[in-house]
């Protein structure tokens, strides 16, 4: 019996590890930049384009940048969870319109509502490389000093912003 | 017919190549390092290929970037730096070797060593064991077996 308790306990072990490896989400890749103040950038703004908007202007406050795009198929799925965010206040919600045509970004939120205090425009995708995006939609939570505190690849969920995201936001207001 | 086939190959073949080959036309130098380095990186977007093979959208942004980091006169270098920057160490297809990549790059070796290490161990208890054993009744039937005792 004790011969074959070695190669079972191996057996076990690889079949516990591939286990956990099926349970990971290989697109969700940790970002380099949590931690590192958010990258500068100054976009115009997706309905008034003749104004800008920068990351500087949000010193001081606990924010939310919430990537998104109209051909982004699971912007539409995530759309109800910004709108209830930005409603209940807890925390501004901001939006980068990502290599979007802008009346297209316009009539998505004409459609569907506008969680965001302002979106910004940009059309080749430059601040998004910078931010590291990849997989529209993306988030970022920006604390008071202009520092990534938080990021999520792929919509956000209403168990998400309740267990992760609002409990951040609320540590990172009373700092 | 030769020259028939001559014909239809520059008729067809030489107006495709050309096309494809006009962007690299601009900068061949440039372009052979831009594909090089992108040979190197992990497109995020379908993650199992290169930047160099991908036609992503964000593929193309990226290669785009990359060519105009170079022109800036960038050292290969610091074009991977920029990139490792915003997406970490993933873009890379050969990821550096520190802390936590030490088991990705000695692993294999250490799986080799443990199954070198047992299979030696094994083979020594079975030589201390001495070897498959043959009884004496064993002996005796194989020795009539050779002088054709029994049918």
């Amino acid at each position: 019996m004790t011969r074959f308790a070695i190669p079972v306990a191996i057996f076990v072990a690889l079949l516990v590890l591939l286990g956990v490896g099926l349970k990971l989400d290989p697109r969700e890749v940790p970002s380099p930049l949590i931690g590192k103040p958010a990258p500068h950038f100054e976009l115009p703004q997706l309905h008034e384009a003749a104004k800008t908007f920068s990351e500087r202007d949000m010193l001081g406050k606990v924010w939310v940048l919430n990537v998104w795009a109209s051909w982004c198929v699971s912007c539409r799925e995530e759309h109800p969870v910004l709108l209830d965010l930005a409603a209940s206040g807890a925390v501004p919600v901001y939006g980068l319109n990502y290599k979007d045509k802008r009346e297209d970004g316009l009539a998505w939120l004409k459609g569907m509502g506008d969680p965001y205090k302002v979106s910004i425009f940009d059309f080749d995708g430059r601040v998004g490389i910078d931010y590291g995006v990849y997989g529209v939609p993306e988030t970022y939570v920006i604390d008071k000093k202009g520092v990534i505190r938080y990021k999520r690849i792929g919509p956000l969920t209403p168990e998400i912003v309740k267990s992760t995201l609002l409990p951040l936001v609320n540590e990172l207001d009373r700092a | 017919m030769p020259r028939l086939l001559a014909v239809l190959l520059v008729a067809f073949v030489l107006p495709v190549s050309a096309k494809e080959a006009a962007p690299a036309a601009a900068d061949p130098v440039l372009e052979k390092r831009v594909m090089a380095l992108s040979e190197e990186l992990r497109c995020l977007v379908c993650q199992n290929q290169t930047l160099a093979e991908s036609n992503a959208p964000l593929a193309e942004d990226l290669r785009n970037q990359l060519r105009e980091k170079m022109r800036e006169g960038k050292s290969d270098k610091e074009v991977v730096d920029f990139l490792v920057e915003r997406y970490g160490d993933f873009v890379l297809y050969r990821p550096p070797l520190k802390g936590t990549t030490v088991l990705l790059w000695f692993g294999p070796l250490l799986l080799l060593a443990t199954g070198f290490a047992v299979l030696m161990r094994r083979l020594q208890r079975r030589r201390a064991a001495g070897g498959p054993g043959v009884s004496d009744a064993e002996r005796k039937r194989a020795a009539e077996l050779l002088a054709g005792g029994e049918r």
